[in-house]
């Protein structure tokens, strides 16, 4: 690592609120020459807030942003790249259309006479520009007709050349690229660093940050908890760090949840055998018995919502059997599922979750109106009766079961969705992160709920990125890593234990 | 204006079928002042003629089309088939009452000549088959979106394009004359009111219980606003799409049918031309957005139709020439987009908070 010099991004106290969310709360970030910087932590925790204000697309309500020591107020994306900083996106946002040569050069194409384009000289120049990359290929073909590594390398490089970029930020660059162009990505990124251009890297790989970062700064539900040089910091303490730890609440929910172990029946309610999907979650074996929570623990991309998707039958298994209340499961589709006794609340609520322009009455009933079909109608007089019932016991705070569900807060929604599950009455509901991007009290509710729902006999899957939640909540703990189940502990683990697991051998 | 009249109004104006009640209210006023006698009625045998009357008549079909066409907006989409699938109804119904004028040998020309009256195949049958034949031409397109996968504009644009085609070889490319008395009833007969407004009230009638007495309506919203969640919550959102469209069809054909009786030839390259933009508007006026999907209102776009109709009549009676009138409804396109456009609205009511402040000021 080359010699620290002054700092050529430093963004201080840096403050953002949406309308329910405060999404940033003093974040600190800084950046020196030629180093590669990660930025870690888990969904929500304000990574893309951050990078969004540092590249103009939001602004701050608080804090400062300095660069080269100079405060700068960057007013929009243009303006960013006008001051040298560049971002590629997870999603490459070239034109496959085009060719490599035009989508580098777009916009800045050479001419004859000012005229005309020359061609000539504008393939000439792509092929120089991929070639300082360590990429020799034919710049005039599409881009599209090559993989997804070379076009990334394309977005890189045109990164570079439109705003000489001084900063460039690479948004999970590696999220879909084999191990081999992770590799050849990372041979441009040590080549730009010494160069003198400062990276800042986005990752869920733990694996990633430890071969290629200088320094990594870790966020937490908004919050800066610090940067760190990568390789003073043990592997534990980074997983510690971005998971964080809460004392609240911590020995009711004990004593509860000693309570809730005493009604696990014998009974087995489901159970997995080499259940598995090819390129989606390695087989694995899962027996769930009535009345018990086990929660599955895992970092992001571990493998835990595919497991969630397979339970429930949004996807199908191409290996292996399930079998419900002793009867083998055949028909995969969450119809079916709902049909068996099997709920999700899915892990991205706005897309999977909520029906935005229907009222809460609507949402609530919507799952139990699927389960009886479309011919046998619930009656208005009953809907508000159920919708009424759940807001009450869940305490939805909403003047009426007819307002929209989408006015409601985050953690309201959540809550709605819930009753939507708990109104189809399901002997096993899946869980998958039910407690993100929601307020603290609400958290705790909802993992009370789980556990009087165990006691009064229903089992419960439950997922979560909170490693002590996830301890609070389950009576057996399933550690998920790289797409596959890699241990199962009984509720009397020791935390590190589950996060040697969740690290792999490496800790 | 007191607090509560002003919620109360805006409560008003805020309710879908605000727009084109009063939409309708402002072309009859308009109608009142400027066409002397648009509102006469007069008597002949029982029956009820004028103008308000032809407004019936001839906006039931488009009022047909306009209530399949809500539940396939309603789940996002749209059916740009049902003119074409209106021809093939009515090519069908057409050749099955005299099936020797195309060529077929089914039984001996001479019936016909003898007895203009003559029907191949009976009465019950014309009318049912092609129903049911629109119905399957429904349910192809929703085979094709939801399981093929294709977006319904580009879905519903094979059948536009094939299902004419489809009725010219069932008729030969031959206009057949209606001579049955009985079946012209249904386009042209009155029991007191045109008869074929009975039809229009009696599928709004069905297509309301079954959407509302039963859970359909709430899960094409479901599915309209969004499918995946909708999908997780345990709907069967393809079985939704494919309901939608072939009720859709069955409209179709339902208004293939009262426009061969109506005008009593079968001419698959007329009958239902444009009428899927029609129906569309009718729709788009009754207050359910397209392109998103989502809240319907079957009343609205009822009244949709009248107003699209009521603007054509008036039009004609006000002397304007029949090849005019797509100018016509060209120009109530761009008035119902700048009405719904959302830039529009936040300018309305920020002219409205305007002058609400100055009167508080004063």
């Amino acid at each position: 690592m080359p010699e620290p010099t002054a700092d050529i991004v430093a963004m201080t106290g840096i403050d953002k609120s949406f309308p329910g969310v405060h999404a940033l709360q003093g974040v600190n970030f800084s950046l020196v020459k030629g180093e590669i910087h990660a930025l870690v932590g888990e969904n929500g925790a304000g990574k893309s807030t951050l990078i969004k204000i540092l590249t103009g697309a939001d602004r701050a309500d608080k804090g400062t942003i300095a660069l080269d020591g100079q405060e700068v107020a960057i007013h929009s994306p243009l303006h960013a790249q006008e001051l040298g900083i560049s971002t590629v996106y997870q999603e490459v946002n070239l034109c496959p259309n085009l060719t490599v040569a035009e989508n580098i050069l777009i916009g800045r194409q050479p001419t004859k006479f000012g005229v005309s384009v020359n061609w000539k000289v504008l393939n000439a120049r792509a092929r120089e520009y991929m070639k300082q990359l360590d990429v020799d290929i034919d710049v005039t073909r599409p881009l599209g007709s090559y993989s997804v590594a070379i076009q990334q390398m394309a977005a890189i490089a045109r990164a570079l050349v439109v705003s000489n970029a001084k900063v460039l930020i690479l948004d999970e660059p590696t999220s879909s690229l084999t191990a081999h162009e992770t590799a050849q990505l990372f041979k441009v990124m040590r080549k730009l660093r010494s160069e003198g251009i400062a990276i800042v890297f986005i990752t869920h790989f733990l694996d990633q940050v430890y071969e290629v970062t200088d320094r990594v700064t870790v966020l937490r539900n908004g919050t800066y908890v610090g940067t760190y040089e990568t390789a003073s910091l043990d592997r534990m303490e980074l997983i510690r760090l971005m998971l964080g730890r809460s004392i609240a609440d911590l020995a009711e929910m004990t004593a509860h949840k000693m309570e809730s172990s005493q009604g696990i029946s014998e009974e087995v309610l489901l159970q997995a055998d080499g259940l598995g999907l090819a390129n989606s979650i390695e087989p694995f074996d899962l027996t769930l018995h009535a009345g018990e929570v086990v929660g599955l623990a895992g970092l992001l991309g571990s493998g835990r919502t595919e497991v969630a998707n397979l339970l429930f039958g949004v996807d199908k298994p191409d290996e292996g059997s399930l079998t419900m209340s002793g009867k083998a499961v055949a028909d995969f589709s969450p119809a079916g599922s709902i049909g068996r006794g099997v709920a999700l609340c899915p892990e991205d609520r706005k897309v999977e979750g909520i029906i935005g322009d229907l009222t809460i009455r609507e949402n609530i009933v919507l799952a139990m109106q699927a389960g009886l079909g479309w011919f046998r109608r619930i009656g208005t007089k009953q809907q508000y009766e159920i919708a009424d019932k759940y807001i009450k016991l869940l305490n939805i705070s909403t003047p009426s079961a007819d307002q929209l569900i989408k006015n409601l807060s985050g953690g309201n929604q959540q809550k709605v969705i819930l009753a939507r599950w708990l109104a189809a009455n399901p002997k096993l509901l899946i869980l998958d992160e039910p407690t993100r991007g929601i307020d603290v009290g609400t958290k705790a509710d909802i993992q009370k709920l789980v556990l009087s729902l165990a006691e009064q006999g229903m089992s419960c899957v439950f997922i979560s990125s909170e490693l002590d939640e996830v301890l609070r909540t389950s009576h057996r703990i399933f550690v998920m890593r790289d797409r596959g189940k890699v241990a199962e502990f009984s509720d009397q683990v020791d935390e590190k234990e589950i996060m040697q697991a969740m690290a792999g051998s490496h800790s | 204006m007191s607090g509560s009249s002003t919620k109360r109004l805006s409560g008003l104006t805020e309710n879908m079928l605000f727009l084109p009640i009063a939409a309708l209210l402002l072309i009859l006023i308009a109608d009142f002042f400027l066409i002397p006698g648009f509102f006469a009625i007069q008597v002949k045998d029982g029956h009820l003629y004028g103008n308000l009357v032809d407004i019936l008549v001839h906006g039931s079909p488009t009022m047909i089309l306009a209530i399949g066409m809500t539940l396939v907006i309603a789940t996002g989409g749209v059916d740009l088939s049902v003119g074409a699938v209106m021809a093939i109804s009515a090519s069908v119904a057409a050749v099955m009452m005299n099936p020797t004028i195309v060529g077929m040998n089914l039984t001996d020309p001479k019936l016909f000549i003898n007895n203009p009256q003559y029907t191949w195949a009976p009465l019950a049958l014309v009318i049912i088959v092609p129903l049911i034949i629109a119905t399957l031409c429904g349910l192809w397109n929703g085979v094709l979106v939801s399981y093929g996968r294709i977006q319904p504009m580009v879905a519903t644009l094979i059948l536009m394009i094939v299902g004419r085609g489809i009725a010219q070889l069932i008729t030969n490319a031959i206009q057949i004359v209606i001579f049955n008395d009985t079946y012209a009833f249904i386009g042209n007969g009155f029991l007191v009111l045109p008869f074929s407004l009975y039809v229009a009230m009696a599928l709004f009638l069905a297509a309301w219980l079954v959407t509302r007495r039963t859970a359909m309506g709430l899960m094409i919203e479901s599915v309209g606003i969004n499918f995946r969640s909708s999908f997780y919550s345990g709907i069967n959102e393809k079985r939704v799409k494919i309901f939608a469209y072939a009720f859709c069809g069955f409209c179709a054909g339902v208004a293939g049918l009262i426009v061969t009786s109506n005008i009593r030839t079968s001419d698959a390259n007329s009958i239902g031309l444009y009428t899927e933009l029609d129906a569309i508007l009718a729709v788009v006026i009754g207050g359910t957005i397209m392109g998103n999907g989502g809240r319907f209102s079957l009343m609205g776009s009822a009244i949709g139709a009248l107003v699209l109709q009521t603007t054509i009549t008036s039009m004609l009676s006000f002397g304007v020439p029949a090849s005019a009138i797509i100018a016509v409804k060209a120009l109530v396109v761009i008035v119902v987009l700048l009405l719904y456009a959302e830039q529009v609205k936040t300018f309305i009511r920020r002219l409205g908070n305007l002058s609400m402040r100055r009167e508080t000021a004063r």
